[in-house]
C-alpha cells in the first residue's frame, strides 16, 4: 500500500464507523469519493500548512494563497469530514459526534458550526459549481494563480442550476477551476440511466466549452497521475471538467454495484464485516 | 406638523445607480453581478468606470447567486442585480444555502419590487418577498422610501458585513429626503410625530403616508409618521415608543399582509401590549397589468387608504 491508499484505508474505516455511530448518514457516495479527497488533501492542494490553537492546521475562510475545495454534493460529508479531520484541522476524536445535536459535524456540510475547512453550506443540490466559479473569479481579481476545485455528484447533474454554471463558466474563460463529476451511475431511486438518464456528461460539458478529461476515481495511481497533468492544464483558457468513474462503497464488497448504501448505515455485523475487509492504518478514532 | 416638499421625482433603482457609482469609485472591493438587465439596474455608471468588476450572468439568477456567495470567500462584496422577483423567489433556495446559513456577505439588490412594476403585470411583481426574506436568520432586510434614501442605503450596506436584501422600484416618486442623510440600518426615521395614531410605512408607501398626514390634519387628526426603511431587523424601541403613545396603528406596505411589515409590527406588539392595527398591503391576492397609479388605488395601497384605515384604527381605541 502507499502512503495515500493507507490513509484512504483508515478513512474507508471512519466513515463506516461514523455512519454507524448514529445510524444515519450517506456510506456510499464517502466510500467511492474517498480516494479523490485524499489525493487532493495529501498530495494535490496547495493548502496553508501553518498550525494554530491545539496544533491543528490554522484555518482561514479567505482562502487567500490557498487552492480551494468545495463539496457541491453535500451529503458525502462523511468523508470531508474524516479527511479534514486527518489532515490536521480538527480532532480526529471530533468525528464521533457526527449528525449528533449539538455537533459541529451537521449531516450536510455547514459554515453556520465554525469547523475548520469548510467554506460554504452544501447539501441541497447543484449549487458547489457557482459557488467555485465565484471562488474561482475572486482568485483572479485577486491576482491569485491558486486553483478551485469542485466535487458534484452525477445524480446531481440533474439540477438546472449545474448547467447554469456549465454555461457561465467557459464564456468567462475561469480556467482556474477543476470539476468533478463522481460518475458511479447511482442515486437514491436507482441507477441514473433509469431514474433520468444524463447521457454523455463528458459530451455535454466538451459542447459548453470544457476541457474534459476522464479517470478511475478508485485508482489512486491513475487519479494522482491525473492531478498533476492537470495542474498543467488549468490557466489555458478552459475551465476543465473530470468525469471521475467511481464505484458507490468502493472497498466493502457488500456496498458495491448498487444504489442501496447510498443512505443506509450498516448494522453492528455489517460494520464488523466492512471493517475486517480495510485496514487500520493510523489508528481509528 | 412638518412639511415635505420636493422638487423633482425619481426613481429608487436610480438611487441604487448612484450609489453603485460611488461604491465604485470609494470600495475596490465591490463587485455588480446582473442577470441580463442592466439597464433596469442603473448599472451603466458603475460599469462604464468599473468593467472589470461587473460579472454579467446572463439569465441565470440561482448561478449569479451561488457565484455571489464564491466571491465573498474571496472578500469581494458582490452586489447580485436583477428584479426582485427573480432575485427572491426564483433563487429562494440558493440563497437560504449558500448565503445565508452560509452566513455569507451578500448584497442582493432588487428593483421594480410590488404592483409599481406596473404593466409587465402579476408574473413579475413579486408582493411576497419581504416575507421570504425576513424568514431568514441573520438576513438583514430593507426597503427605502425615495432616490436619496436608496443611495444612501446602497452605500451603507456595503460597509455592513452580512447578507442583505435591498429592495427597490420602478416608478418615479417625489425625492423628498436629503441628499447627504447618513443611512443607519435598522433604525426608523421620525417623518412626523404625532398623537392620535402611528403610521409605520416602508418603501413607495412612506411618501403615500406623509400625504396621508396631511390629509388627516386637516380634519384634526394628529398622526405620527414613522419610515421603516429596515424590516429586519426591525427597530422595535422606537416602534413600541411611539403606539405607547398614540395607542393604535396603521402599517403600510406594497407587499402582501402575510409575512410583511405589518406582521412584523403584529408580531412584536402582541408580545406585550397589543393595539388596535390597520394593515395597508395587498390582501392576499396576485397583482395585473396597469399603470403604477391605477394599481395602487385598485389594491388600496394610496393615500386615501391610509387615512381611511387611520380612522379605523381610532375608532378601535378604546
Amino acid at each position: 500500500m502507499t502512503e495515500l491508499q493507507s490513509i484512504a484505508s483508515q478513512v474507508r474505516r471512519d466513515i463506516l464507523r461514523m455512519v454507524h455511530g448514529c445510524q444515519s448518514g450517506h456510506p456510499g457516495g464517502s466510500l467511492g469519493c474517498t480516494d479523490l479527497l485524499v489525493a487532493l488533501y495529501f498530495q494535490q492542494m496547495k493548502i496553508n500548512n501553518r498550525k494554530g490553537k491545539g496544533g491543528y492546521l490554522s484555518f482561514n475562510l479567505d482562502g487567500k494563497g490557498e487552492d480551494l475545495f468545495f463539496l457541491s454534493n453535500g451529503h458525502i460529508s462523511p468523508v470531508f469530514y474524516s479527511v479534514l479531520a486527518r489532515r490536521g484541522y480538527f480532532d480526529v476524536k471530533e468525528l464521533a459526534t457526527f449528525r449528533k445535536i449539538n455537533t459541529r459535524l451537521q449531516g450536510h456540510p455547514t459554515t453556520h458550526e465554525g469547523l475548520p475547512g469548510i467554506r460554504i453550506a452544501s447539501g441541497s443540490l447543484g449549487q458547489g459549481l457557482s459557488v467555485s466559479i465565484g471562488a474561482a473569479l475572486a482568485k483572479k481579481l485577486n491576482g491569485e494563480k491558486n486553483i478551485v476545485y469542485c466535487l458534484m455528484g452525477d445524480g446531481e447533474q440533474q439540477e438546472g442550476q449545474v448547467w447554469e454554471a456549465v454555461q457561465f463558466a467557459p464564456n468567462n474563460n475561469v480556467d482556474n477551476l477543476v470539476a468533478f463529476v463522481d460518475v458511479n451511475g447511482q442515486q437514491i431511486d436507482g441507477s441514473t440511466n433509469k431514474v433520468n438518464n444524463n447521457r454523455d456528461l463528458g459530451a455535454k460539458y466538451k459542447a459548453f466549452g470544457w476541457r474534459v478529461v476522464t479517470v478511475d476515481g478508485n485508482n489512486m495511481d491513475e487519479l494522482t497521475t491525473l492531478l498533476r497533468k492537470i495542474k498543467r492544464l488549468v490557466g489555458k483558457g478552459q475551465p476543465i471538467a473530470v468525469m471521475m468513474k467511481t464505484e458507490m462503497g468502493q472497498g466493502v464488497d457488500f456496498m458495491m454495484h448498487s444504489h442501496k448504501w447510498h443512505g443506509v448505515a450498516p448494522n453492528d455485523a455489517q460494520l464488523e464485516q466492512a471493517l475486517a475487509q480495510l485496514p487500520e492504518t493510523l489508528g481509528d478514532y | 406638523m412638518k412639511k415635505y416638499t420636493f422638487t423633482e421625482k425619481k426613481d429608487t433603482r436610480s438611487g441604487f445607480g448612484a450609489g453603485m457609482q460611488v461604491l465604485g469609485q470609494t470600495n475596490p472591493n465591490v463587485v455588480a453581478m446582473c442577470a441580463d438587465l442592466v439597464g433596469s439596474l442603473k448599472l451603466d455608471a458603475f460599469i462604464k468606470e468599473n468593467p472589470e468588476r461587473f460579472i454579467q450572468c446572463g439569465i441565470s439568477e440561482a448561478n449569479m447567486i451561488g457565484m455571489a456567495a464564491g466571491l465573498t470567500i474571496g472578500g469581494k462584496i458582490p452586489f447580485a442585480t436583477t428584479f426582485a422577483n427573480f432575485g427572491s423567489g426564483r433563487v429562494y433556495d440558493q440563497i437560504r444555502q449558500s448565503v445565508a446559513y452560509s452566513d455569507k456577505n451578500v448584497k442582493i439588490a432588487v428593483s421594480h419590487a410590488g404592483l409599481t412594476l406596473g404593466e409587465d403585470g402579476a408574473t413579475h411583481q413579486i408582493l411576497e418577498d419581504l416575507a421570504m426574506m425576513r424568514a431568514l436568520p441573520g438576513m438583514t432586510v430593507i426597503n427605502p422610501c425615495d432616490y436619496n434614501q436608496t443611495k444612501a442605503a446602497t452605500i451603507a450596506v456595503a460597509e455592513y458585513e452580512g447578507p442583505v436584501y435591498l429592495r427597490f422600484g420602478r416608478p418615479v416618486i417625489p425625492v423628498f429626503t436629503d441628499a447627504d442623510q447618513k443611512f443607519e440600518i435598522g433604525k426608523a426615521w421620525m417623518v412626523n410625530e404625532g398623537t392620535d395614531v402611528s403610521i409605520f410605512a416602508t418603501g413607495h408607501l412612506v411618501w403615500e403616508a406623509i400625504q396621508a398626514g396631511e390629509m388627516l390634519e386637516a380634519e384634526g387628526i394628529n398622526a405620527e409618521i414613522i419610515n421603516i426603511h429596515t424590516i429586519k431587523p426591525l427597530d422595535e424601541k422606537a416602534i413600541l415608543k411611539s403606539v405607547k403613545k398614540t395607542g393604535c396603528l396603521v402599517s403600510a406596505e406594497e407587499h402582501q399582509v402575510a409575512g410583511g411589515l405589518g406582521s412584523a409590527i403584529a408580531e412584536l406588539l402582541i408580545q406585550g401590549t397589543p393595539y388596535p392595527q390597520e394593515f395597508i398591503a395587498v390582501k392576499d391576492s396576485f397583482g395585473e397589468s396597469g399603470t403604477p397609479a391605477q394599481l395602487m388605488e385598485k389594491y388600496g395601497l394610496t393615500a386615501n387608504d391610509i387615512v381611511a384605515a387611520a380612522k379605523r384604527a381610532i375608532a378601535r381605541k378604546k
